[in-house]
């Protein structure tokens, strides 16, 4: 922008037609260079642009700064290592078990039942709300009338803005009751209620994401599909969701590491148990959930405290390779769309 | 026929989707509006959580907002400025911003919570004990200012991402005429361009409000507290917040039978807040873009 607009030195002076105020005062307002501290203001704009990278630096930082003792302090090294999280806990006479008991005399700290259930409650999420929301896209950008699509559109987003914790009260409250009615699974709260509650969140991401997409494939691909006499749906099934699956993709891309990162939800409709198990009917324990309830009873710097930590460093890594994914699926698709 | 079945089923899946926004909001409202009353909005929660009112957590919640809009409105609005008006799109500065901007957004809530706990917390708190407190734990622990300082990085991206389309909408030729008359591109952006882009500013600052107040990962371990019975005074105290209120009260209670009028009448109140909040921000800016629409028109 700035390289379109010319500089002050450079404009020609309109002395003769200049306005007759202007030419009047010694030194008229358009002559005048702009005082020292828009200057000073321009470069304090810019050094406040920064603020987001710091921020960001800062939290990468500060999460691998308290991971850190993991690697190399003696004292949390006799308690936890990197590879004792990574395999069963043997302790007495007990046998060999994938055991998250932080808490108890001897502590435990297999991460494998976490990671299951992360996994198990997001795999739901992903499952329900990503065939929901495209559908739900395809519905407002291709199918619906004007008027409908000016509804829909702002009323799905609306999703967005209701509270995780409002989410979590009405799984934990209503939807576990729905599916405990319907599928008599084991336990109350479990994978399968977490998940569905979970598949609201990532609903909007998704549908936004799709519509923008759809509503973006050039209305040229359309016409030259129905001109060649292909109906309606078999335009929008074979030219036009194909044209926007790059868009597609990034949605669910994004609402999977949405998803694996929510928290509050998980804390009130999974159950919370930390089993090693595939089945969604049985209570689950996921990372977020594990932080969320563990970290205020950790005294600061114990081993508990930065095993936490590198749970919540695992949860970084997952949602930053997530965002960059996404982000190469959509430039990958724009550098194409460019060259054609 | 195919045809039909696919009609039939992306309507049905919008129709899902807006049933369940529906249903979950006739549900509080259903169950949450009897509870509401005078004293429910200004008492504190008594009797084990199973009476009283949420005044304290709805004073706590305001705080902690309020801190955090004045914190991340000032910095966003700049950030969208300098990326919308000063930054070459392709420079590479700009594209650090942006790179930034979009990993923030996509940073797990609970990993703020994290971050704020090890950096605001133990780190500046601490410091800023040492350093002024003679060691005293004054703001080396959890407190309102932390908590708002984390929500604050917390809605940047937010801020951020509306202003700037707010600040692009603004039409080119505004831009142009205001410098063809001499005014300096300071001059430019903060007489012509900002006054225009103000309702999609708004919007942003809304849209922060509205997201910051319904978090509660964040504040977990950075300054909401349980049950107090004083109001936060400092910008170091603990606080009681909404959201946290309603995990706590669906969460922690004995007898959840007895606590169920409670928690619903809180999670309205809360609702109330950030979604009739996003309701304002949708409809601000689906008027902004009709008038801009039909000015370019």
């Amino acid at each position: 922008m700035s390289a379109t607009s010319p500089s002050r030195s450079e404009q020609v002076p309109l002395a003769e037609s200049a306005p007759r105020e202007a030419r009047e005062s010694a030194a008229p307002a358009w002559r005048r260079s702009p005082p020292r501290w828009h200057g000073v203001a321009e470069a304090l704009i810019k050094t406040t642009a920064l603020v987001a990278i710091v921020a960001i630096v800062l939290i990468f930082v500060f999460i691998a700064a308290e991971t850190l003792p993991l690697f190399t302090s003696h004292e949390v090294r006799a308690e936890v290592t990197p590879s004792t999280m990574a395999w069963k806990q043997t302790w007495g006479e007990a046998a060999a078990r994938w055991s998250w008991q932080p808490a108890s005399e001897i502590p435990k700290y297999s991460i494998a039942p976490l990671i299951i259930g992360s996994l198990k409650i997001t795999v739901v999420a992903v499952l329900v709300g990503a065939p929901l929301g495209i559908l739900a896209a395809i519905f407002t950008s291709q199918v619906a009338p004007r008027w409908l699509r000016e509804i829909l559109k702002p009323t799905i987003e609306l999703l967005a803005g209701i509270p995780s914790v409002v989410i979590g009260v009405f799984a934990l409250l209503v939807m576990a009751t729905w599916t405990h009615r319907l599928f008599g699974l084991e336990h109350r709260l479990n994978a399968v209620v977490a998940g569905c509650a979970l598949s609201l969140t990532i609903i909007p991401l998704v549908f936004t994401l799709a519509e923008d997409a759809l509503s973006s494939v050039p209305k040229s691909f359309a016409d030259a599909s129905l001109a060649l006499g292909a109906s309606k749906m078999h335009t929008v099934l074979h030219v036009m969701v194909p044209a926007a699956l790059p868009g597609i993709a990034a949605g669910v891309v994004l609402g999977f590491g949405r998803a694996l990162g929510e928290t509050m939800i998980v804390v009130m409709a999974s159950g919370n148990a930390a089993l090693v198990s595939w089945s969604l009917g049985v209570s689950t324990r996921t990372i977020t959930a594990t932080i969320a309830q563990e970290m205020a009873e950790v005294v600061h710097g114990s081993p508990h405290y930065v095993v936490l930590f590198a749970l919540g460093a695992v949860l970084l890594l997952f949602a930053f390779a997530t965002n960059v994914l996404a982000m190469r699926i959509v430039e990958s698709f724009r550098r194409k769309r460019g060259g054609s | 026929m195919r045809d039909a079945s696919l009609v039939a089923a992306t309507a049905i899946a919008s129709a899902i989707v807006v049933g369940m926004l529906l249903v979950i909001l006739l549900d509080v409202v259903r169950s949450g509006a009897s509870v509401i009353s005078g004293t429910f909005l200004t008492a504190a929660p008594s009797g084990g959580m199973q009476a009283g009112g949420v005044g304290p957590a709805i004073f706590g919640t305001a705080a902690l907002t309020i801190l955090m809009t004045v914190a991340v409105v000032p910095v966003g609005v700049i950030t969208a400025i300098w990326l919308s008006e000063y930054a070459r799109p392709d420079s590479r500065l700009a594209r650090a911003v942006r790179l930034a901007v979009a990993n923030l957004a996509g940073v797990p809530s609970i990993v703020f919570g994290l971050f704020g706990l090890g950096f605001f917390v133990q780190t500046i708190g601490r410091g800023l004990d040492k350093a002024a407190y003679g060691g005293v734990a004054t703001y080396g622990k959890p407190g309102l200012i932390w908590a708002a300082l984390t929500l604050a990085l917390l809605t940047m991206p937010v801020v951020i991402v509306a202003t700037e389309e707010a600040l692009r909408a603004v039409p080119r030729d505004l831009r142009d005429a205001s410098l063809a008359l001499g005014a300096t591109k300071f001059q430019t952006t903060f007489q012509v361009v900002v006054p225009q882009a103000m309702g999609g500013i708004l919007t942003s600052a809304i849209l922060a409000v509205s997201r910051g107040a319904g978090e509660v990962a964040p504040i977990l371990f950075t300054g909401a507290a349980y049950f107090l019975v004083e109001l936060p005074t400092h910008l170091n105290d603990q606080f009681m917040n909404l959201g946290y209120h309603v995990y706590v009260l669906a969460t922690q209670s004995p007898d959840v039978d007895k606590t169920r009028p409670q928690l619903y009448g809180t999670v309205l109140v809360l609702l109330v807040l950030t979604f009739l909040l996003n309701v304002v921000a949708v409809v601000i800016r689906i008027r902004t873009r009709k008038a801009l629409a039909s000015a370019r028109a």
